[in-house]
């Protein structure tokens, strides 16, 4: 066969073979690709506690993906997190509108649920979601319900 | 009873002495290999002939091992509601076990049987005596350029393989099924470690490579000069190669597991 030719695949099979380790590894490591919604706008909300919250987690509004959380950070002047959200532009929220952090299945996936509220204005671009409730730890839990049986012993 | 005992003496002996020699004659690959990059157009040669033309059953065998990967997590995952991991599930079980594995059997199977009976038929045919007697050393000239380009086309093909056995689970897991496309990929990024689980799939790659090259070599250059003893090493080589790399490959993973 052709020399050049031979050059040509030998070159085309080992570039294939490297990008396929670097789609691996970009994709498996933290370079994460532009998989966000066609067309979204961004609001924010502040949560006391996040739990296992990741970024690019779903947002849900009655079990419907209507965005996805675009970044999380830590507010030093309130102590609490604040997690951007994209929302999909084709679907409009009440200005009132809870945001809670809930688990799909036992032990899955975080997201955050919106529960719409009755508010005739609606959210836009760069607003804040104000009402939230956070993540439950499960660690609070039990320590809640420890203290609880311990303070019922007591009462006895 | 010295008559009795001596045939499995002598076939221990014999086995020894083949071990010994197939180590001395790895050894030399290795460093004939290295001085096989002299001449670059035969490494570039042999990968066309190895890992190009291997190509075409590592990427077709990918995608369908995706397939089926991404139909029975989800099967599994679904009874614990979590189908949102079957991306971390599919990647992790592709990169550190079936993407090496899988690769190695299917490298074993098309390119070292195509080694074996290559060198097999070139010594059948007067070819590697020829070499001899004009001072050729054919270990240099035919064997190490073709161990080094199966060294290097190995841990290729398994990320191919690997990459494309991450595309057919997300076919099957996203695009049929529904599992949500941003928890698929979100689980993956944070479950995969790309050197703990990436790096250690490419270094299980590296050394299959190793393994199947001089397994297929070896044994070629070991074979009988006859179609039969041909035949007979093309058979020896999948069978050897196949149990070496599930051999290595427990051990490796049981090294890799203990080290976190």
């Amino acid at each position: 066969m052709n020399r050049k030719l031979v050059d040509l695949l030998v070159g085309l099979f080992v570039v294939l073979g490297f990008s396929a380790l670097l789609f691996l590894a970009v994709r498996a490591g933290n370079m994460s690709g532009s998989l966000s919604l066609s067309d979204t706008y961004e609001t924010r909300a502040r949560f006391d506690n996040i739990g296992g919250l990741k970024p690019r987690a779903a947002v849900r509004s009655a079990g419907v993906v209507v965005g996805r959380v675009t970044g999380i950070r830590f507010d030093d002047q309130t102590y609490q997190a604040e997690v951007m959200l994209a929302l999909d532009r084709r679907y409009q929220f009440p200005k009132d509108t809870s945001a809670k952090i809930l688990t799909s299945g036992l032990l899955g996936e975080q997201y955050i649920g919106l529960t719409p509220g009755g508010d005739p204005q609606m959210l836009a671009a760069g607003d804040r979601i104000t009402m939230t409730q956070s993540a439950v730890v499960l660690e609070n839990l039990i320590g809640q319900f420890l203290y609880g049986k311990a303070a019922e012993g007591g009462a006895k | 009873m010295i008559s009795a005992l001596s045939a499995p003496l002598r076939w221990l002996i014999d086995r020894l002495a083949l071990v010994g020699y197939g180590t001395r004659f790895f050894l030399r690959l290795c460093g004939l290999g290295i001085a096989a990059f002299r001449r670059p157009r035969l490494v570039i040669d042999q990968i066309h002939f190895v890992g190009n033309y291997s190509l075409s059953i590592i990427l077709v065998s990918g995608l369908l091992i995706g397939f089926v990967l991404g139909l029975q997590g989800y099967y599994t995952l679904r009874r614990y509601g979590s189908e949102e991991a079957l991306g971390l599930l599919v990647t992790l079980s592709l990169v550190r076990e079936l993407g090496p594995v899988v690769t190695a059997l299917l490298f074993a199977g098309r390119a070292g049987t195509s080694l074996t009976a290559e060198v097999g038929l070139m010594k059948a045919g007067e070819q590697i005596d020829a070499m001899e007697m004009m001072a050729v050393d054919p270990v240099a000239r035919v064997l190490a350029p073709r161990f080094m380009a199966a060294l290097i086309c190995m841990p290729l093909l398994a990320g191919l393989f690997s990459a494309m056995g991450v595309l057919g689970g997300y076919i099957v897991g996203v695009e049929m099924i529904g599992v949500d496309a941003g928890a698929f990929w979100s689980q993956m990024q944070g479950g995969v470690d790309w050197i703990e689980d990436i790096g250690n799939g490419v270094v299980k790659s590296i050394v299959f490579g190793f393994t199947v090259a001089f397994v297929a070599l070896f044994v070629g250059y070991e074979a009988e000069p006859t179609p039969e003893g041909v035949a007979h090493a093309t058979t020896t080589t999948v069978v050897v190669a196949s149990l070496a790399i599930l051999g290595l490959d427990f051990i490796l993973t049981a090294l890799m597991f203990s080290s976190n």
